[in-house]
């Protein structure tokens, strides 16, 4: 089992974030792991992707042609990399800022609103876990205890209290797939 | 027995942390992206606190490659890190080095040029790597990894072979393979060598003369022609040496295979996949991946050559390894180029592409 995914938007919204937390689980749970930014001037409010490869097998390319699962957070991120998504791949996008829905049948598509979400928990910085959230009730990748245990290990002691309130926005982001 | 920690992170962290494990004594360095977590890093970690390793922010690569010149001299264990243009930037002293028969780690995480250029990933100073890059007859021994696990484990080797040899050696990488977080295994904790070892294994180095020998001279210059040609076969007989014990490669699926794909470091990622591919549509292509790109694995490549339909190489550049494969395989079979310029990092199915419409429909 192998799953090729890219995370996109704009840079701030904890899109690389996002995806290390899944490489460390990943990671955690004895699978190959591959984490590729595109690195550059790419800061809030510039665009900023990642490509995440979780395997149960070696990786070859971190560079990768097409996706099985696109994440993506804003419309430049939507055009660029719907189009390179595998026939029978899924998608899942936040509603918020989109003017040109994503129009694929071959694909399966997820809209969530983490955006208004977030703001309903009133905090912008859960964003991202709320994106996880949905992403994992679709793709199983890692499980939530996973999840946790890679928090505990990859975030700083003096920042463990605010764990909790991460894994409610996981949570959160499940309820957010139908 | 203990099990092994696996680690996430960056290739350029895991240079950091190699080097303080292999019990290096010191890194001068000037920050550049896509490489400035090497310092950052080390920065972070204070060897100088646990290990005594210095870690000094130069004012510049020239003078970076300058203490590399120093500590070397006098036996340690010392290395410096850049990006291209830096790079460039420290060929006189490269070149001083070799000159002078000194032992050091010089790491390249490349970036596209010329010039500035740009901070995305290319492999365009293979030439530069392989040919020398400064004034003068010499080569750099140059390892080229493609992972972060070779990141950490080629900096021991580095080190190993620039002493073994007495002579530079480099760490060719790439923005791709500096910036992308894997699993890795670091090396375990060396201690940095003792002054008594250092005096032993080095009995070139200036350490302090004592008055039973004569002063050790650590310098590139020699006015006597005669005296100096001299010196040149000598480094040109160390050269031969180096050619026929040190070349490495890894072979993937060559053996059954019609074509061939030669790739390098990030490159060579790739075009793993791109082998994937090209298989699953019954296309039987094989992957050569040179390890050490000075030496070239010129005798490798021949014998995994041999009744091959073609070869492709696939580099992040504008055509410069495929010089030394075309020179290898002497003409007797078809040898074509694919790269993408300018920081522009190829995809498996363009590799692939390539080999079809420059290989296999010319047939």
């Amino acid at each position: 089992m192998k799953t090729e995914i890219i995370i996109a938007g704009f840079g701030g919204q904890g899109v690389l974030s996002m995806g290390k937390i899944l490489a460390y689980s990943g990671l955690l749970e004895g699978k190959e792991v591959t984490w590729m930014p595109a690195y550059g001037p790419e800061q809030r409010g510039g665009t900023a992707n990642v490509t995440v490869i979780v395997s149960d097998e070696r990786i070859s390319s971190p560079i990768l042609s097409t996706y099985d699962v696109a994440i993506v957070l804003n419309q430049p991120s939507l055009d660029k990399f719907m189009p390179k998504l595998k026939p029978s791949g899924t998608l899942i996008y936040d509603g918020f800022g989109i003017v040109n829905p994503p129009q694929r049948n071959d694909i399966t598509t997820y809209r969530i609103d983490a955006m208004d979400k977030a703001a309903e928990l009133k905090n912008a910085k859960v964003f991202n876990m709320i994106v996880l959230g949905a992403l994992l009730k679709v793709y199983p990748i890692v499980s939530t205890e996973g999840l946790q245990k890679a928090l505990y290990k990859t975030l700083p002691e003096r920042h463990h209290k605010l764990i909790p309130l991460n894994m409610q926005a996981v949570e959160e982001g499940m309820k957010l797939i139908e | 027995m203990e099990e092994k920690e696996i680690k996430l992170m960056k290739g350029n962290e895991a240079i950091a942390h190699a080097a303080i494990r292999c019990g290096a004594d010191g890194y001068f360095g000037y920050p550049i992206t896509p490489q400035s977590e090497i310092i950052e890093t080390l920065a972070l970690l204070k060897p100088w606190e646990t290990t005594g390793m210095v870690v000094l922010q130069a004012e510049s690569e020239v003078a970076s490659i300058n203490m590399l010149y120093g500590g070397a001299g006098a036996g340690k264990r010392v290395l410096t890190s850049s990006s291209s243009p830096g790079i460039a930037l420290m060929q006189e002293g490269i070149s001083y080095m070799a000159g002078a028969e000194l032992p050091g780690v010089i790491v390249n995480v490349q970036r596209g040029g010329p010039g500035l250029g740009t901070i995305q990933p290319s492999q365009s100073d293979y030439n530069q790597a392989t040919r020398g890059g400064g004034n003068g007859d010499y080569n750099v021994i140059v390892l080229a990894p493609n992972s972060v696990q070779e990141m950490a484990d080629f900096v021991d080797l580095a080190f190993t072979l620039a002493f073994k040899y007495r002579n530079p050696a480099m760490i060719l990488s790439d923005g791709v393979i500096g910036q992308m977080m894997e699993k890795v295994v670091l090396p375990p904790q060396k201690p940095r060598r003792t002054e008594a070892e250092i005096l032993r294994e080095c009995p070139w180095a200036t350490t302090g003369r004592s008055k039973l020998r004569a002063p050790n001279i650590i310098t590139s210059l020699e006015l006597m022609p005669e005296v100096m040609e001299q010196k040149n076969l000598h480094l040109q007989a160390k050269y031969r040496q180096i050619k026929a014990n040190e070349t490495r490669c890894e072979l993937t699926k060559c053996d059954d295979a019609d074509y061939l794909v030669v790739a390098f470091g990030s490159a060579a990622r790739i075009a793993e996949k791109s082998m994937e591919v090209a298989r699953a549509h019954d296309i039987r292509l094989g992957l050569f991946r040179p390890i050490t790109l000075w030496p070239f694995p010129e005798k490798e490549l021949q014998n995994a050559a041999a009744g091959k339909k073609g070869i492709l190489v696939a580099e992040i550049n504008a055509g410069q390894m495929v010089q030394d494969v075309s020179l290898a395989v002497g003409g007797k079979i078809p040898v074509a180029h694919f790269g993408r310029l300018g920081g522009i990092v190829p995809d498996p199915e363009e590799i692939v592409n390539a080999l079809k419409t420059k290989l296999i429909d010319n047939e």
